[in-house]
């Protein structure tokens, strides 16, 4: 358990430190979910029937940025080893590490996500089950993202085959998230969808750490 | 609590490196891993620590055969990389992997100027020179308390007076009871201390 919140602090400051990691992210996400009416114009229906989605697939590819070094600055620098012969199990490690990305990433996206829903328009009454779905759905980006940037973690540049390797196991998290708010903005009741995005976070957080801590054992051979 | 490895095989990318490896570390000894470049001085090392399974053979705490695990929790680690972060102080990097070890970070102040660099605690560790990192890096042995000891190169890149320091460091571990496992180019003059010397016979 200290070994835990040990890293997780860790993190934290090393992602705040570099002003970079979540700054960037969040600029990512601003101006990728600014974009859409440029592109497809400003009309505000329009906008509101897309918001939900749009502002899911920015979150998702601004957490995808963060992902490559979520590991990587550890493996070259050899700070993975030392954190792989620390007395906590490596999955607990990954565990760690993860909760920390999340800190760092999805939970500023979350709490910005009524920002973005103003600027497309979303129905006020949805916002709330937005920050709630991208609480719930976040934390399955990182720990997915965990299993591809272990895998990934001994390539150089790893990052283009990262996003090709988690995006596909994106899509239920950002159908459910997108399928929560829209049943919010339509009056429909988004329970059912929050509570499988719910049960996802849950299976992600019991196996995700096994299998990132199998890839990167592979790659500290 | 003696370390030893019984027939050691190791292969990368499909080459042996080396066949049928045995040696012993006593309590309180030092073994020296002498070789050529690729002679598996390093992969040697790696299996000790866990990371890399032997091929063929085993690892003993005490002729008692060591999991992967069992090594893990035992040993403390120094490998080519310094494992530093730029964005941390000097002081705030020792602290981390002291704390991660389960020390405590009071503990810091001491295994800074065991290495000689407590006059740099406040220094972003980013602007440290090669030497200066690595003697960082070394700091933390003196502050855990793993029984073994493997070092991979822990001389490249230091100063002679700090090679003469690391070389107290080392002896002080013997001369508490602890084990030693080093790859190493030049003569480190520990007492006792044994050579293993690799890819003599290929």
């Amino acid at each position: 358990m200290n070994t835990f919140a040990v890293i997780v602090a860790r993190d934290v400051r090393l992602a705040l430190r570099h002003g970079g990691g979540t700054m960037w992210a969040l600029l990512f996400y601003l101006l990728t979910v600014t974009l859409f009416p440029l592109a497809v114009g400003p009309e505000p229906e329009m906008l509101a029937r897309i918001s939900g989605g749009v502002i899911w697939v920015a979150a998702l590819l601004a957490a995808l940025l963060s992902l490559d070094r979520l590991f990587q600055s550890d493996f070259e620098d050899g700070s993975l080893e030392l954190l792989a012969l620390s007395p906590a199990p490596l999955e607990v490690v990954v565990l760690a590490k993860s909760l920390a990305h999340w800190l760092t990433t999805g939970l500023p996206l979350a709490a910005f996500a009524p920002l973005m829903g103003l600027l497309l328009n979303l129905h006020p009454s949805a916002w709330g089950v937005l920050v709630l779905a991208m609480l719930l759905g976040t934390p399955v980006l990182s720990l997915i993202g965990a299993i591809g940037a272990a895998l990934t973690v001994g390539i150089r540049r790893g990052g283009m085959l990262l996003s090709l390797v988690v995006v596909p196991f994106f899509v239920p998290t950002l159908i459910f998230g997108v399928s929560a708010v829209d049943a919010a903005a339509g009056g429909l009741t988004p329970r059912p969808h929050l509570l499988l995005l719910a049960a996802l976070l849950l299976g992600a957080a019991a196996l995700a750490p096994w299998a990132a801590a199998a890839a990167l054992r592979l790659n500290l051979e | 609590m003696a370390f030893s490895g019984r027939n050691l095989t190791c292969t990368r990318g499909g080459r042996t490196v080396f066949r049928d490896l045995t040696f012993d570390v006593a309590a309180g000894a030092a073994l020296l891993l002498r070789g050529p470049n690729g002679s598996g001085k390093s992969s040697l090392l790696r299996m000790a620590a866990g990371f890399l399974p032997p091929a063929a053979g085993h690892f003993a705490w005490d002729g008692n055969p060591a999991t992967a695990d069992d090594l893990r929790a035992r040993v403390a680690w120094v490998g080519h990389a310094d494992a530093t972060k730029a964005a941390f102080t000097v002081a705030e990097n020792a602290a981390f992997w002291i704390r991660l070890g389960g020390g405590d970070s009071s503990a810091t102040g001491r295994a800074l100027a065991s290495m000689g660099i407590d006059h740099l605690a406040d220094l972003p560790a980013g602007v440290l020179s090669a030497g200066q990192r690595r003697r960082l890096n070394l700091c933390r042995l003196a502050a855990g308390a793993a029984p073994l000891w493997l070092l991979d190169e822990p001389t490249s890149s230091l100063d002679d007076a700090s090679v003469t320091g690391l070389i107290a460091m080392l002896q002080q571990h013997l001369d508490r009871g602890g084990a030693l496992v080093v790859a190493t180019h030049v003569d480190l003059p520990l007492r006792p201390s044994a050579t293993l010397s690799l890819g003599a016979s290929r």
